[in-house]
């Protein structure tokens, strides 16, 4: 179905089952260990082989000669793959560096050969003895050296020119001119990349950890040079992926080309340590924000200028973005420049360009409230904008970010801050709140699904969609049992099959409203089939509590299915709503945070978001996915940095015990409110997304808070300690 | 001399960096180790039932459950003893599966997740875990209700960990102490503040 006009009352608005707190539906196989993920399918096929991937161990060059007799020659290997060995090979779409190097090298750890033996132990002892000579070149790894020859990212992100920036800066009485910077970023999800390859004659069957089933498919046959009808992908559980799955990556090729030359099913997990180099990660930023304002505070000139770096042919995080519409303001120049690095490929991670615009974004609205001498939340409410800034003829579905700011200073006690800083004390402590505003698009993608109703009255739903934690299952079979008027347990979900459907698939915080929608569109198709089976007008019919009723009937809704299983197929497809009308999801940020005032170490006590996204489908899991998103801001606010070897060109702290995520004892307590809101343009769910809403602004809301607390203002993400020692107050 | 905070701070880290270096291994003693697969038999007890094992003595724990039983529910983050997604109760005390060798388990009692419970008899700690929605993606899962049972359990025994305020008083069933002594089992998608809520249900349940 076209979703053209704004959605109207329908099925969903019952919210019997949608809307509901509901544990996840897969969540007694996850905690009983029987949930299989992608290395895990012992049972799929016989004979599994196991392959090592072996990396570059230089940046950028060549690779001179490669030795592979020791290799081959140790017990148990059956097969090693190289670029010289593979045949031609295409490239993916998604894909920036090639997934195989050879004989050019593109970023250190790039794969350079699969290792294949009978055992793991075997195949890593081998991979050990593959001997490669490289011809080392010269590469350019230091984005700030880079700055000035990058480049505007025209098709990706134009810049936005409004007005005349300069002159209105210029004349403005209150002014900010502050540059901030936020490092590379991983995405260091638990579960690494795996794949295993099983060949049948030319097909293959790949079962992978993967977030975009379609997409990758398509980039899988590409790459290895086959039909895409001749691939079919398997994904049913996956553990995280935070825009790291998005795409395949060297395992899915490599387990494939290892497969076809063994001749058996080979599966591969990339180590941790060659994670962080091997796959992609969030890209560093500069940013520049300069605000103009009037006495009293209203914008008057906005820039926000960025840059950041990229293998060559890759893509430009767009940080600064969310300066295009969040704020009012007449005269503004929001802009990115890309220059390349022979870096690892970056690319996105959860809400890409949005979070580390708004952590820098939100400093600076911190900055220039406190030289307005105005409450950072009235400063905020006093710029708010209804409308496109640059197109006012746009206006927003929903923008409700004045009431996610009261909600959340009400109830986090906003009025008991000191705004100066460094006045609450506890002992060695110094404690300081701060806010930020959350802010994140909708996007919206087509997305299709296929719902079965069988004679037992089960309702089973099929969709290429995925499940990376976000509780797509859980929603999914919370739809179609609104739909077609039955108990949660009379569905059956299956997702993660490229033999189903294609949907929207996991990213960009669209999968939940979008993958749910193509499921309502096939229920609805499901509806008439079953009212036709039944010789009952549909208009008449309503589908409750197993039955389907009309004014004079009532009837078991599996009598539908008696003759025969009933199939319905259906996608959604979105048409010019998103151009006539701005989607975005809207939250607010409070954080309370103590900083030792001898060392520096920084302890988040509190935290709160209030979050305006549309209908919450299922608010367990969505709460789930905004803690998690605050989670991985507090890692980004305080400790998160791919640091970065200038000289040799790779991230030297590639493993979790030098990239450091957030702990237990990190985490206090979070709490999370949504407005009750419903966004009828969004889609006939009425929902948006909200699992990276809440990553966005929460950093900046750190950051401020330390600030309150200390009166140390740092704009070089992580906060750590050392940018902080020399600033503390003396000791006694 | 004066010792400022910073130059403090720096000259303690690079102390404690350089005791931390990697041991070296030769190429020559891995073509050697390559060219020599010794495989040796060990009888385990995973989940109460004896498993005979005749398996390559460079398997770790992990891969001898993984791969060698196909008990999958505990799970590889890391391989390096940096993630706790594999951890297992061995003899009652929770270790990381990754960081020993299957052939040191003669005779060793290994409660796996699937020991646990099962989806139709779920442990407490499980129950507990999908009420308070606990996790996401569900890949650390098995780690982290394998060592909050255990948790339970070395705080029930007494056993301090570094949130005690005592060495000598009995630990107490607090948030901080359950969250220090989590510490040790990354969640990436940031399920935490979660799982401590359900730990504390679990533990209140079985007080
Ligand atoms: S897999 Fe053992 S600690 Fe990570
Ligand atoms: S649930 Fe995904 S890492 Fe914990």
């Amino acid at each position: 179905m076209k979703f053209d006009t704004p959605a109207t009352t329908n099925p969903i608005d019952q919210m019997k089952v949608v809307g509901k707190a509901t544990t996840r539906i897969e969540g007694p196989l996850k905690t009983t260990g029987t949930a299989h993920y992608a290395y895990e399918h012992h049972d799929a096929v016989p004979n599994q082989a196991y392959g090592v991937v072996v990396g570059s161990a230089i940046a950028k060059g060549r690779i001179a000669s490669m030795d592979l007799e020791a290799a081959q020659a140790a017990p148990g290997v059956l097969a090693i793959v190289t670029a010289a060995n593979a045949g031609t090979l295409g490239k993916g779409k998604y894909n920036t560096a090639k997934l195989l190097a050879g004989p050019d090298i593109e970023h250190y750890h790039q794969a350079v050969a699969l290792v294949v033996a009978e055992t793991f132990e075997q195949a890593r002892a081998a991979a050990e003895l593959v001997n490669v000579s490289y011809a080392r070149a010269e590469g350019v790894f230091d984005l700030a050296a880079t700055r000035d020859s990058g480049k505007e990212a025209k098709d990706q992100m134009p810049d936005t020119v409004h007005g005349d920036f300069e002159g209105a800066f210029a004349a403005a009485p209150v002014q900010l001119d502050a540059t901030y910077t936020t490092p590379d970023q991983a995405h260091a999800m638990m579960e690494p990349f795996a794949s295993m390859a099983a060949w049948d004659g030319d097909k293959l069957t790949l079962w992978t950890s993967n977030q975009m089933i379609d997409w990758s498919v398509s980039d899988l046959a590409t790459t290895l040079g086959v039909p895409k009808q001749n691939v079919r992908l398997i994904s049913p559980y996956i553990g995280g992926g935070f825009g790291g799955k998005l795409f395949i990556r060297a395992d899915a090729v490599l387990a494939a080309l290892g497969a076809r030359m063994a001749a058996r099913p080979v599966k591969v997990a990339l180590a941790r340590p060659m994670m962080f180099n091997n796959s992609t990660h969030r890209p560093a930023t500069i940013q520049r924000i300069r605000i103009g304002t009037t006495a009293d505070g209203k914008i008057t000139a906005m820039a926000h200028e960025g840059w950041s770096g990229d293998l060559p042919g890759g893509k430009v995080e767009s940080a600064t973005q969310p300066s295009q519409l969040l704020y009012a303001g007449e005269h503004r120049r929001v802009t990115m420049r890309l220059s390349t690095l022979d870096l690892p490929e970056g690319n996105a991670m959860r809400a890409p360009g949005e979070a580390p615009g708004m952590m820098a974004l939100e400093i600076a609205m911190d900055e220039m409230a406190e030289k307005l001498k105005l409450d950072p939340i009235e400063f905020r409410i006093l710029n708010d904008t209804q409308v496109d800034p640059v197109k006012p003829q746009r206006p927003f579905s929903q923008r409700r970010l004045i009431e996610c700011l009261r909600t959340g200073a009400e109830r986090f006690g906003w009025s008991k801050r000191q705004p100066q800083t460094g006045t609450q004390r506890e002992g060695r402590w110094l404690i300081g709140q701060g806010m930020a505003v959350a802010f994140r698009n909708n996007l919206l993608v087509k997305s299709g699904a296929r719902v079965r109703l069988n004679d037992q009255g089960i309702v089973t739903v099929e969709t290429d969609m995925t499940d990376i934690g976000t509780g797509s299952y859980t929603i999914i079979a919370q739809t179609a049992a609104e739909m077609m008027g039955v108990n949660l347990d009379k569905v059956v979900v299956r997702l993660g099959d490229s033999s189903f459907p294609v949907s929207a698939g996991s990213g960009g915080q669209f999968g939940g409203n979008c993958s749910t929608a193509g499921v309502y569109a096939a229920c609805l198709k499901l509806r008439e089939a079953v009212a036709r089976r039944l010789a009952i007008k549909l208009d008449d019919a309503t589908f409750a509590e197993g039955e389907v009723r009309s004014a004079d009937k009532r009837v078991p809704l599996q009598a539908a299915a008696k003759s025969g299983e009933l199939v319905a197929e259906d996608s959604i497809e979105f048409a010019e709503l998103s151009k006539t009308f701005q989607q975005s999801t809207f939250g607010a940020h409070f954080v309370e945070v103590a900083v030792d005032s001898a060392t520096g170490e920084i302890r988040v006590r509190r935290m709160l978001a209030v979050c305006a996204a549309g209908r919450i489908l299922n608010p367990t899991s969505a709460r789930s996915q905004v803690i998690g998103a605050m989670t991985m801001g507090v890692g980004a606010a305080l400790m998160e940095e791919l640091a970065v070897d200038k000289r040799l060109g790779f991230f030297v702290n590639h493993d979790f015990a030098g990239y450091e995520v957030p702990v237990h004892a990190d985490i206090p307590h979070q709490e999370v409110i949504f407005l009750d809101e419903t966004d009828p343009i969004s889609s006939p769910m009425k929902a948006k997304g909200v699992g990276e809403l809440g990553i966005c602004g929460v950093s900046a809301a750190i950051a401020n808070a330390v600030y309150n607390a200390t009166g140390i203002r740092v704009r070089e993400y992580p906060i750590t300690l050392d940018k902080m020692l020399d600033k503390l107050p003396p000791m006694i | 001399m004066t010792i400022s905070r910073r130059t403090f701070l720096i000259v303690g880290a690079v102390t404690a960096a350089s005791v931390a270096l990697p041991p070296f291994i030769s190429v020559q003693a891995s073509i050697a180790n390559a060219a020599r697969p010794i495989k040796a038999s060990v009888t385990i007890w995973v989940n109460d039932e004896p498993r005979d094992l005749d398996l390559d003595t460079r398997t770790t724990l992990l891969d001898a459950l993984r791969e060698n039983l196909q008990l999958t529910g505990t799970k590889k983050g890391c391989d390096h003893g940096q993630c706790g997604a594999c951890t297992v109760i061995a003899n009652g005390r929770r270790i990381n599966s990754c960081l020993t060798l299957a052939v040191m388990h003669e005779g060793s009692k290994i409660t796996t997740i699937e020991g646990l419970g099962t989806p139709q008899q779920l442990h407490p700690m499980q129950a507990a875990f999908i009420k308070h929605d606990g996790y996401q993606c569900g890949y650390c899962t098995p780690g982290q209700i394998c060592s909050a049972v255990a948790v339970l359990g070395e705080i029930r025994d007494g056993i301090p960990s570094h949130a005690s305020p005592s060495l000598t008083e009995p630990p107490k069933l607090i948030a901080s102490e359950i969250q220090e002594r989590m510490s040790g089992n990354l969640c990436r998608c940031g399920a935490y503040s979660n799982i401590i809520e359900a730990i504390n249900e679990a533990a209140e349940a079985s007080a």
